[in-house]
């Protein structure tokens, strides 16, 4: 059982139907003993890192995924899900995140280096360009995935990029260390490649339960 | 890089897709799921759906339509039409639509655009501009109501106050080139596409492959959206992707 964390941002309908063709049972809830039980823990989000930082601390499921984390459940963020992960995001003024991975979260320029500008939100299909190996890729292929978003992941650590896209800069496309993953594009709507990613991750978290 | 989008639209009415379409092979040709998963696996990269529903109970039905094609389709769609509030936004967006578009409600209401923006982000909150030349303005202006009502708004000025407003992209159809397969409006295009800083989808005037070019290339689009060409199968999203791949442009 997946449990997909419901704090009142954006799209589970998406996720929670994605997992549903792949057969895999999911909940969609708010509710730490029910989220307690799921056996892999999936972030979404769209909106704002404030406002959504805001509702995981009001509703104490800040502190209950960073315990999950720390017992060895495997969490899977996607899009604001995954900014959520890390350090700090400058998004209406400087607001700390969940610190899971190593981090901060800007805009992107909109400026090339050379004065050129471009559109902010990135905005469609990107091609992925793999870092490393890692079991979230297994058998998936450096193709083309669906983004949106303004945001992008800044100081990361290199051992946490496992890929990553380029508009304009290099945007982490998808990071992770040990049990915790994240991918700043959609899995749920890019096609084949994205169902791949979130097969893999079903796959781990149900090689925790065997 | 960013690929450039190959957009579908369906027009919806009470639930069916209109427009007389012909998908002979297809059981149900009206049915906006079925149709949905063939252009996905055409290789559409998005699709907009367009809800021309005048009752109540249609608006309604269009909320399991968009739950049906979120159960089948693994690409992103928008939902517009007769949208006038959040809460109708939240429905849609619970129901799996991943964007909205909101046209003659955002002009009546400007902050609509910036409440929508403030509770689900701006990549949710498309804006959909009608335009049509005006001889006397030497400009386009934003028309309303599907086109019959004309504001005072100028094209470029709404876009971009739309897109302060939080709107983070523009969907922009071009009455004059609408339905005449001649071309998207080049010239409109551009104009919007370089005063404002997100996407904009061409819309109306698509004939043939190469329209798709000219919108890219010469319109500066990020995307282009068509319906007739592609449910009549003048062309298919699968012939405009790889005439547009041959020409040098990025595709997925």
């Amino acid at each position: 059982m997946i449990g997909i964390i419901d704090y009142g941002m954006g799209n589970l309908y998406s996720v929670s139907k994605a997992l549903e063709r792949m057969n895999v049972e999911c909940v969609i809830s708010n509710d730490r003993d029910v989220l307690f039980e799921a056996e892999g823990l999936i972030l979404p989000g769209v909106g704002s890192f404030r406002d959504a930082m805001s509702i995981l601390q009001e509703t104490g499921l800040d502190s209950f995924i960073k315990e999950e984390v720390a017992r060895g459940k495997k969490m899977l963020g996607i899009c604001l899900g995954m900014q959520l992960l890390f350090e700090e995001s400058e998004e209406n003024g400087v607001t700390e995140g969940l610190s899971l991975l190593k981090g901060k979260v800007e805009r992107f320029p909109g400026v090339t280096e050379v004065g050129a500008s471009y559109k902010v939100p990135h905005m469609g299909w990107n091609k992925l360009e793999f870092q490393q190996a890692s079991p979230l890729l297994e058998g998936v292929p450096e193709d083309f995935v669906y983004f949106v978003h303004s945001y992008y992941v800044k100081d990361f650590a290199e051992a946490e990029l496992l890929a990553s896209s380029t508009y304009d800069v290099q945007v982490p496309a998808v990071v992770g260390r040990g049990n915790v993953f994240g991918t700043q594009f959609h899995p749920e709507k890019s096609s084949n490649v994205g169902l791949g990613i979130l097969k893999n991750f079903v796959n781990l978290v149900k090689e925790e339960e065997r | 890089m960013l690929t450039k989008r190959i957009i579908p639209c369906l027009d919806v009415k009470e639930g069916r897709v209109v427009k007389g379409v012909q998908f002979v092979e297809l059981r149900d040709a009206g049915d906006p799921v079925e149709l949905a998963a063939f252009y996905d696996e055409e290789g559409a990269d998005e699709l907009v759906f367009l809800d021309i529903s005048a009752s109540h109970e249609g608006r309604e039905t269009m909320v399991d339509v968009v739950e049906q094609v979120a159960a089948k389709l693994a690409i992103p769609f928008t939902v517009g039409g007769g949208i006038n509030s959040i809460d109708d936004m939240k429905r849609l967006l619970r129901a799996g639509a991943d964007k909205v578009s909101l046209n003659t409600a955002a002009l009546l209401n400007p902050y609509l655009i910036q409440a929508g923006a403030d509770y689900f982000g701006s990549q949710c909150i498309v804006v959909a501009i009608d335009a049509k030349y005006d001889e006397s303005l030497g400009s386009w202006r934003v028309y309303t109501h599907g086109g019959r009502r004309e504001t005072d708004w100028e094209v470029v000025k709404w876009a971009q106050e739309s897109v302060k407003l939080g709107a983070g992209e523009i969907l922009l159809t071009s009455m004059d080139s609408d339905g005449e397969k001649k071309g998207f409006n080049l010239a409109l295009t551009k104009a919007v596409s370089s005063a404002v800083s997100v996407p904009v989808i061409a819309s109306g005037g698509a004939g043939e492959a190469s329209h798709f070019l000219s919108a890219f290339e010469e319109g500066a689009a990020d995307a282009a959206l068509a319906a007739s060409i592609f449910h009549y199968k003048e062309t298919s999203v699968k012939e405009v992707k790889s005439y547009l791949k041959e020409k040098g442009v990025q595709v997925r």
